[in-house]
């Protein structure tokens, strides 16, 4: 292994960034590939999924037979507001493989009694998370209804370009969210990555249902990631095709 | 901790690689890229040696670092990268084995 290419592996996991060692199994050489670096052709749509998937393998390409290691930081999700439907999913998520953190400065909601064994921050998400902030490998739940509480932490989701971005509320809050978001300066590509109403829609009516709900939509989120992207890239190149005939 | 959110630097295995690197030590690194019926490691999995023989991580459940560790000394002294292949005891000439009747393929190569 080359040096260098230890040095940065070694970077990029500790920023939480994911990568790719890529080693030509054939001479030996390797490089590192980050997250969104464009590799064309069979090794770079191998390299894509590896992404996704966090899987390593072997893979055929230009006739050569490569090694890739994906090395994909431990994704985690961090919940705005100890309410009753965090209770039901920090246990969840924990279980699904995401750790949990709960932030909300309401210290009569935010009490280890009501949350056992979960990260549990009594403050205000603005010093929570700049003790910890929130990355790319990071979904976030806000579930306080209160836009006091909510509405900084989803702002910085936005800006970390947080893998799922979720909101508590029905469309009608949502609508006077999103003013409250323009006029802190979200973009509206970055409102449109919001989920709201919050969680898959599968009837949830109780708590711990609106909790599962909320965690298959963020492991779908996490599982596509990049997907997005591709899809509309397609969309465009076919676009350009009929235009071309 | 499970599922901890940041590395584990003192135990994890390319981290102590790159320390040793820093201390001026030759190391090999081997990875497990392929594996068939039950493995105790996953594919991606890392074992770092150095040239006296100390090692962090693991390539199986502790069945067959040693010989893994044997090659790498090798590897490190002649420079050039070896794919090892370990199966059950008996079916292969190796003479350690994986005794949960997987197979395993390892990568070992010289830092730098």
């Amino acid at each position: 292994m080359d040096p260098y290419a230890l040095k940065t592996l070694n970077a990029e996991r500790r920023a939480r960034r994911a990568a790719i060692l890529v080693t030509d199994l054939g001479d030996g050489r390797d490089r590192i590939v980050r997250e969104g670096d464009q590799v064309a052709g069979e090794l770079g749509a191998a390299i894509a999924k590896a992404f996704r998937s966090g899987n390593s393998g072997s893979v055929e390409a230009e006739g050569r037979t490569f090694f890739l290691n994906a090395y994909l930081p431990q994704p985690r999700l961090v919940v705005i507001g100890a309410v009753h439907i965090s209770q039901a999913l920090a246990p969840m998520a924990k279980i699904a493989g995401y750790p949990v953190e709960i932030v909300d400065p309401r210290t009569a909601f935010a009490t280890s009694d009501r949350f056992p064994d979960v990260a549990l921050h009594a403050e205000w998400p603005e010093d929570a998370l700049k003790r910890q902030p929130l990355d790319s490998y990071t979904a976030l739940a806000a579930v306080t209804h209160d836009p006091k509480i909510d509405d900084f932490a989803l702002k910085a989701a936005l800006d970390a370009n947080c893998f799922y971005v979720g909101a508590l509320g029905s469309r009608k809050t949502h609508a006077k969210r999103v003013e409250r978001l323009l006029a802190l300066g979200a973009t509206a590509d970055q409102i449109a990555r919001i989920h709201a109403p919050i969680g898959l829609d599968i009837g949830a009516a109780s708590p711990a249902e609106i909790a599962v709900a909320v965690l298959a939509q963020a492991i779908q989120a996490f599982r596509s990631r990049g997907l997005e992207a591709t899809a509309s890239a397609r969309k465009s190149e076919s676009i350009l095709e009929k235009h071309d005939a | 901790m499970e599922n901890s959110i940041y590395l584990d630097e003192a135990r994890d295995p390319l981290i102590i690689a790159e320390g040793w690197m820093k201390d001026g030590k030759d190391v090999a690194i081997a990875t497990v890229v392929e594996t068939w019926g039950s493995a105790p490691r996953p594919v991606g999995s890392h074992l770092v040696i150095d040239a006296e023989g100390n090692f962090h991580g693991s390539v199986s459940g502790g069945c067959v670092e040693g010989a893994v560790v044997t090659e790498a000394i090798d590897v490190i002294d002649c420079g050039k990268a070896k794919m090892l292949e370990f199966g059950v005891a008996d079916e292969t000439a190796w003479q350690v084995g994986l005794s949960c009747g997987g197979r395993i393929k390892v990568y070992v190569e010289r830092l730098g």
